[in-house]
Formats: structure tokens, C-alpha cells, sequence
């Protein structure tokens, strides 16, 4: 089952809640019995987007499998700013691994629920971009190529966040961080191939890879239920913008998400068996620099002199997201107006 | 306690963490004045009572807008609904159709027969109202309802004023008319028709009224000189509007000129077209963008084939019905100024449409009173001169319409009732405006209003039937829910859910919600995203 579709109220599904909805179709955050999988106390950063995403979507599974969950978390923000020893954020039964095995852990305790005949305890593994792009790589494709009946969620915040910004995998071209200055002739990271975790994932043609935002809400609970109803492997990319590594203000955390789907720099998709099932369109399509002007990390595109080059080179890459993707429907690649989905 | 392995230490939540101190911003929930709210002439609570038709209590949403005004069903009707014209919706794609949808309620009331509440409390005192028109009704209707005797003195034959002498019956049709007013005399005001008020001192000793609120309009049409033949056939809007409620419909002819501008020169022209005649002409001095009327008034009189002559005035007037028009021009400062050149136009008649007077002779010999450009001066109580004496509507100075003359009258309602117990009315102090630019436009749908239907043009040019439909009850459930509810908390839970520390408390349907200090960092995402504007920032003292 996919987001159920509402008629107009008032707000459309755009708010977490809605008065005027029955109860059963409300989403997750809205519910006061919600579990605060995260709960108050951690040291996460103002407004950070990761422990947003955390609680969206470990809330969603718990609602999902009727509390019956377990999480293995990578090292990473999520980790550190969750536990600081000996206190916990997490109102769920939750293992901590190492930086790269996440994937594997998660494995040995769906095999062990497996043996003990407690397949109604589903697990979930967690990690940042990091400990999932590059350290745990080799770990998580191995759990996509056995199938291994976990869900691993990845919290994309595109660099090494808790040990002071440094680049990893997910990092984008032209980013500055603390390992790709904003110097020389090609400043901030470089562009690169790329490396498409959601991609990847469904080229393991596993049961099912989707990506979500922390501005869509609903759409990041239907996919998380949708995951929880099927076994196998699954994998969802969130995004989730760090206001301390992207240099954004601490209130814009969600705007900055929305805008990265907008102008398709963050496509938002469903796959299922390596095949694509559902496309989120772009309601109004922006131009990149809407999205990368009020980035900190990508303040040297823009002063002291415009680089047009790396601009275009990221408004090349959103607008072939938008066609691979079709992202928007029926209207030309680069239009000033995009259709809506409505 | 016995500790596994390596373990030192019991756990611990991170509730011991108050991260409530990291905060130098401290989110805020607060109300603002919806800008409907603000334009509304007769004070309504448009965005309490969309709230309720929002989720279908009509009957709920009927209330809260009778809390205000009585008369939704003709409000939904005759109003120029200055509240859509304020509607932060109109920057998104367009305004709520707030207007069609009181229609809707006041229709719904009248079907269902819905009735007031009675007074709570009986005072023993006794107020009279001059004059059954939208202000005197109004005042009737909110005394009534904080529990004083009341009864209105009208002149004529029937109540409604200027809702039936001056508007025509396709704008209004009488039998929703007679039903709001017939709801307002079930309170238990008493009506007094074809009483006219001589003076206004003898009359309040006579009946020993406690207080007295006069609002007898401004029936008295303006006239200017025409050089006429005695032959001429020469009337006045109101004479012709007055007329159509009579059994003898006035008889206008073939040709019929209106001169003014006006909405009540534009009445009298689709009128006189509903009556047969072949050519309504408008002569109106100046251009279309400096006529009084109001412009959906003047395009849907076009469309109905009436014409209009811009910027002429009418010289005089021949036995045979032959009008001589001079053309006028505009001056640097707006002001229509002759030119000397001449034109005729055959008329079977000629109306003037010119505007009104008030007839202020019950107020001979009142002490105390000021008379100004012939109207009556209020204080900001709606009190005369004279201690005890109220008035509103046409006869006070404002602009002419219903739905001011039905906010004067629940003004001096509740000043009246102040005054009546030695008191001074206090209106509550108002909240902030709730402008645009506080609202997050993304989370609201797009989603156009709902046209209300308009009769076809045939039918409309030859009948009074109403011009305007209305809605039904999916549409109107539709266009309720267009509400943005600009400035007030309308429980979306988005606060509740966009706060990555969990620091906002929902405390259920209809409580809101609150902040959880301890541990709210201060991000002001909650403030960013809420779609109202209904948190704003403050800086923590640090």
C-alpha cells in the first residue's frame, strides 16, 4: 500500500497533521501516543535534520511492527549525540556497533530472531553517510546480495558530520568541507563519478530501495511502512541537512530539504526488485542556486565572483535527475514552472 | 545491583540532559488578527465560524456567525465582502469565497429552520429602535439577546428598510429576507410597522424607553436641476426602487435613462431592463475607474446589455423626451470639467440617481444634538449629543451599505447596554494583523475558488429572478476548507512534528499544544513551518 490519497483539506497532506482526517489516516508524528523512538535529551545539534529523520522513521517502524524492533546503529552523529554513556535518547531496544559493520550485526540478529522462531521482531540498521557509503559498503552490499531480512536506513547528511565535516562519498561536487577547501582552481570537493547509494541498492535488485526527505513526512512514513511489510533486504536513503556542516541557519532545516527535491538536486523515489514504482513529483520547480545560495558550504560559488561553471555543472546534474527520474510530468527539462502532482 | 560485564554504570535517560539551556531564542504561540476578520464592517469572526463549516457543523459555524451578525442569508447576498478582498488566500491563487459561503449557511438556516438561543438574563429595560433597517434590525436583534426589552418603530409598511426599498429583488429576494427578519422578531422584539417617529423625545416618553438607537436611513432622494418640460417624464431611484414593491409597477418605458453612478443608478438600470425596456442608458459624469459602484455590480450590468455613457452630464430635458448631453472632460485633478460639446439622446424617461438625504425631522428640538452635512455626529459609542439617544447606519457619517449599518447597530448595541447600566463598553484590544508574509504558503494546496453559478444571461435581462446561485454543500465544503486560518493555531500538528528534540506538547483536540522548555534548543523550525504565522521568536534573556 502506498500514501493514501486525501481529498482537499484545507492543508492538502502537506502538514503533519489534520484535524479533519479520520484517525487511521493520520500519519505517525501526529499521534500523541507517537513512541519518541529519539527522545528528548540528546545533544544533536539546533535543528538538526538527522535526529528528525531518525525519530520519523524509527517511529514509523515501530507503529509498523507493533513495537516489535530492534536497531543497530553505525557510529556516527546519530550515535554520539543519542548515547553519550551512560545516558540513552533511545526509547527502543538498540545496539551500537562499529563504524562499519552495522550492516553485519544487523544480519547476525535477524539470523539469531531467526533461530530463536521470533520472526515477528524485525530489525532495522542505521547509519550515516559515512559509515554507510564508505566504511560499511562492503557490509551492506553483502546483506543486499544474501537478502538478509533487515531494514537498513541510511541518514544521507552528505559528509563525516561528527568528527568535524569531513568529505565522504556522499559529499557533493563543489561542497566546501574540512578536507576540500574552498581553494584553488576547482574549489570544494570535486565532482567526480558520484556514488549512488539508492542506485546501487537497486542494482542488488533487492525487494525494496526507496529515498525520502525530512520535508515529506508522509511520504517518508509510507515508505517506511512499506518496507516493514516486506522481507528481505530494504534500504531507505533519507536526506537530512545539517545546519552545522552546511553552514545553514539552525529554522532552515526542512526548507533547505524541500528545496533540494524541488529543484531535483534530491530526487525522491521507490523501488521495488530494482525497478522503479513511485516518483514523487516537483510541485514548483526552483533553479539550483535557490537551493545552494543559502548553503554556507557553497558560499564561494557565488562570491567573490559567480562561478557559472560549477552552477551549471549542478543545475546539469538536478535536471538529469528530473529526466531519469521524471520528476516532473509533461513539462520541458529546465521549465521555470513545474507541473504539480496534485 | 549485580552489573554485567563492563558495565559501571545504571542507564540512564537522557531526559537528565536539559538541553533547554542551549537555548537564546524562546518559541512563542500566538494569535493574530485574520485580515477578514480586520476588513469585516460588521465585525464578524469569518475564520471562528469557517473553522466549523471547515468540518461540516454548519449548524456550529451558523452560530458563531450569528454571534456577530443575524443576517448571514442576506449578508451572503448583498455584501461587498471587503473580507475577500483582504483574504491572504487572494496572493496564493485567489481569495476564499467567504461571502459565498455565508450565503450558504444563512440558506441552510432558513432551510433547517434553525433559531436563536434566548436571552440568558432579563434586565427590565426597554429600548427603542427607530427604524427596521439592517442597523435598526441589528440593534434589535443584539439587545434582545443581552436580555432588553425591545421594540422597533418603523415608518413604512413592512421591515427591512433600505434591503427592500432599495435593493432590487433579483439581488435579494424577499422571502429570505422576511425569514431572517421574522427570526430576530421571535426573540421577542416587538415590531411597530407604519409607525412613524414624529419626535423622538415625546416617543421615548411615551413608551418610557430607557434609551433609544435611531437608524431611519436616508430615503430622501438628491435632486439636481434639470431644465424640464412639463410633459417630462422625470423620477427618482428611489421613487422607482420603492415602486417595485408596490402591486403598480412603475412604468418607465422603452427608453430609459439612469443619470449618476452609483449603485443604486446601476439597480435602477437593470431594473428598468427586467421591466421591458429596450435601451437602459447610464449617464454618468465622470470615467468607469472614478464610479462609485462597484465594479462586479457595473460588469455584470454590461453584460446584461446596459449601456453607459462616461463622462456626460445632462443639460435639460424636452417635453418629447429629448435629453441634451454634454461631453466632459477630466482635469489634471480628477474633476470632470465641460467642453462645450453637445449631444442629444431620446428617453421615454429620465431617473436620477444622485444620491440620498436623511430626513432628520424627529430630532427637532433635541438638545445637544450636531447635525453636519446632513447627517447626525456620534461619538465613538454611537451616541448622540444627547445622553441616552443612540444612532447608526445611513443617518451617521460612514459609507452607505448593509453591512455597515448592520456593524453600527451591534456597535451601539453594546454600548446602549453598557451605558443602560452606567457603564463604558471596553472593546477587547486587538491582536497584530496577521500579514502574508508570515504565512508558509507551501503547505496549503492550490486550489481556485468555487464560482458560485450565474443565471444565464436571457433569463436574467427579462426576470427578477436572483443573478447570483448559490453554493451546495460540497462546494461549500470546499471552498470553507480553503481557509488558510492566517495568524491561529488550527492544530496541523506541524509544530509537534517538525521538532527534532520532541520539545512541543500536544495536549489534544481543541487545547493546542506547548512548549517543553527543558529542552527546547531554540531552532525555531516550529516558527519557520508553521503555515499560520502562529509562533513567533523571542530572545531568551541571557
Amino acid at each position: 500500500m502506498t500514501a493514501t490519497i486525501v481529498k482537499f483539506y484545507q492543508t492538502g497532506t502537506h502538514t503533519v497533521g489534520n484535524r479533519l482526517l479520520d484517525p487511521e489516516h493520520r500519519s505517525v508524528q501526529a499521534d500523541m501516543r507517537r513512541t519518541n523512538s529519539l527522545n528528548s535529551g540528546h545533544r544533536a545539534c539546533q535543528g538538526c535534520g538527522e535526529a528528525l529523520g531518525a525519530r520519523y522513521a524509527i517511529d514509523a517502524a515501530m507503529q509498523a511492527t507493533d513495537n516489535q524492533l530492534i536497531a543497530a546503529n553505525a557510529t556516527g552523529c546519530l550515535e554520539v549525540f543519542s548515547t553519550p554513556y551512560p545516558e540513552t535518547s533511545w526509547q527502543i531496544p538498540w545496539i551500537h556497533s562499529l563504524f562499519g559493520n552495522t550492516a553485519a550485526v544487523a544480519t547476525g540478529i535477524a539470523a539469531a530472531l531467526r533461530v530463536k522462531g521470533r520472526t515477528e521482531v524485525r530489525v532495522v540498521a542505521q547509519g550515516g553517510d559515512g559509515g554507510t557509503t564508505d566504511i560499511g559498503f562492503g557490509c551492506l552490499s553483502g546483506m543486499f546480495e544474501r537478502n538478509d531480512d533487515v531494514l537498513y536506513i541510511c541518514y544521507d547528511n552528505e559528509a563525516y558530520m561528527n568528527t568535524g565535516v569531513q568529505r565522504s562519498s556522499a559529499t557533493p561536487g563543489a561542497a566546501r568541507t574540512a578536507t576540500t577547501p574552498a581553494v584553488g582552481a576547482a574549489p570544494g570537493n570535486v565532482f567526480g563519478q558520484g556514488k549512488n547509494l539508492p542506485l546501487i541498492a537497486m542494482a542488488h535488485e533487492i525487494p525494496y530501495v526507496a529515498t525520502a526527505i525530512v520535508s515529506e513526512l508522509r511520504d517518508l512514513e509510507a515508505k517506511v511502512k512499506r518496507a516493514m511489510e516486506i522481507r528481505g533486504a530494504r534500504y531507505i536513503h533519507i536526506f537530512v541537512p545539517c545546519p552545522l556542516g552546511w553552514g545553514t541557519a539552525s529554522n532552515q532545516t526542512i526548507h533547505i530539504a524541500r528545496l533540494a527535491k524541488e529543484t531535483g538536486v534530491f530526487p525522491v523515489i521507490a523501488a521495488e526488485h530494482g525497478e522503479l514504482t513511485k516518483v514523487s513529483k516537483i510541485r514548483k520547480q526552483l533553479p539550483v542556486e535557490d537551493y545552494l545560495k543559502p548553503q554556507r558550504r557553497f558560499a564561494h560559488l557565488f562570491s567573490p565572483t559567480p562561478n557559472l561553471a560549477a552552477i551549471a555543472h549542478i543545475q546539469a546534474l538536478a535536471d538529469r535527475n528530473i529526466r531519469r527520474f521524471g520528476l516532473i510530468d509533461a513539462a520541458p527539462v529546465g521549465a521555470a514552472a513545474g507541473a504539480g502532482d496534485n | 545491583m549485580e552489573k554485567p560485564f563492563a558495565i559501571t554504570l545504571d542507564v540512564g535517560s537522557s531526559l537528565a540532559n536539559k538541553t533547554g539551556s542551549w537555548r537564546t531564542c524562546r518559541p512563542l504561540y500566538v494569535d493574530r488578527l485574520p485580515p477578514c476578520n480586520n476588513a469585516c464592517p460588521a465585525g464578524e469572526n469569518i475564520q471562528g465560524w469557517l473553522y466549523h463549516a471547515e468540518s461540516g457543523d454548519y449548524e456550529q459555524a451558523w452560530r458563531v456567525l450569528t454571534q456577530d451578525n443575524p443576517m448571514p442569508a442576506v449578508m451572503g447576498r448583498v455584501c461587498y465582502h471587503p473580507c475577500e478582498t483582504s483574504c491572504n488566500r487572494g496572493q496564493l491563487d485567489e481569495s476564499v469565497g467567504i461571502n459565498s459561503v455565508e450565503r450558504f449557511l444563512g440558506d441552510q438556516a432558513i432551510k433547517l429552520g434553525w433559531k436563536f438561543n434566548p436571552p440568558e438574563t432579563v434586565t427590565g429595560k426597554h429600548v427603542l429602535v427607530v427604524g427596521a433597517g439592517p442597523s435598526g434590525l441589528s440593534a434589535a436583534y443584539h439587545l434582545a439577546r443581552l436580555g432588553h426589552r425591545v421594540t422597533i418603530q418603523e415608518a413604512g409598511p413592512f421591515a427591512g428598510g433600505m434591503m427592500r426599498f432599495g435593493i432590487p429583488k433579483y439581488r435579494l429576494p424577499r422571502d429570505v429576507l422576511e425569514a431572517e427578519v421574522q427570526r430576530i422578531l421571535d426573540l421577542g422584539v416587538t415590531l411597530q410597522l407604519n409607525t412613524k417617529v414624529e419626535n423622538i423625545e415625546e416617543s421615548m416618553q411615551t413608551g418610557k424607553f430607557d434609551a433609544a438607537f435611531l437608524a431611519v436611513g436616508a430615503h430622501i432622494a438628491k435632486r439636481a436641476y434639470i431644465p424640464a418640460g412639463e410633459a417630462a417624464r422625470l423620477l427618482d431611484a428611489m421613487q422607482v426602487l420603492r415602486g417595485m414593491e408596490g402591486e403598480e409597477k412603475p412604468m418607465l418605458g422603452r427608453r430609459v435613462v439612469v443619470y449618476g453612478g452609483g449603485n443604486t443608478a446601476l439597480d435602477v438600470a437593470r431594473t428598468a431592463k427586467r421591466l421591458g425596456a429596450t435601451d437602459a442608458i447610464i449617464v454618468y459624469r465622470r470615467t468607469r475607474e472614478k464610479m462609485p459602484a462597484h465594479d462586479f455590480e457595473v460588469e455584470e450590468a454590461l453584460q446584461e446589455g446596459i449601456m453607459i455613457k462616461w463622462l456626460s452630464t445632462i443639460k435639460n430635458m424636452s417635453d418629447e423626451g429629448t435629453l441634451t448631453v454634454e461631453k466632459m472632460e477630466l482635469d489634471e485633478k480628477g474633476f470632470p470639467q465641460p467642453t462645450g460639446e453637445l449631444e442629444t439622446l431620446e428617453t421615454d424617461s429620465l431617473v436620477l440617481a444622485l444620491g440620498q438625504d436623511v430626513d432628520l425631522s424627529l430630532l427637532d428640538g433635541v438638545p445637544g444634538l450636531e447635525i453636519k452635512d446632513g447627517v447626525v455626529q456620534v461619538s465613538h459609542n454611537m451616541m448622540t449629543g444627547r445622553p441616552g439617544i443612540f444612532a447608526g447606519g445611513d443617518m451617521v457619517p460612514s459609507e452607505r451599505t448593509v453591512t455597515i449599518g448592520i456593524g453600527h447597530g451591534k456597535k451601539a448595541a453594546r454600548n446602549i447596554d453598557a451605558w443602560l447600566r452606567g457603564e463604558l463598553y471596553e472593546p477587547a484590544p486587538k491582536h497584530a494583523l496577521a500579514e502574508f508574509r508570515k504565512i508558509n504558503p507551501w503547505y496549503y494546496e492550490d486550489a481556485p475558488k468555487t464560482v458560485q453559478p450565474t443565471l444565464d444571461q436571457a433569463r436574467r435581462q427579462s426576470t427578477f429572478e436572483e443573478v447570483v446561485g448559490g453554493l451546495n454543500e460540497t462546494n461549500a465544503l470546499f471552498e470553507a476548507r480553503r481557509c488558510l486560518s492566517c495568524g491561529n493555531c488550527f492544530e496541523c500538528d506541524n509544530c509537534y512534528g517538525v521538532c527534532p528534540d520532541n520539545a512541543v506538547i500536544k495536549l489534544g483536540p481543541g487545547m493546542r499544544f506547548e512548549f517543553n522548555f527543558d529542552y527546547c534548543k531554540g531552532c525555531g523550525i516550529c516558527s519557520v513551518e508553521c503555515p499560520c504565522g502562529a509562533i513567533t521568536m523571542v530572545p531568551e534573556n541571557v
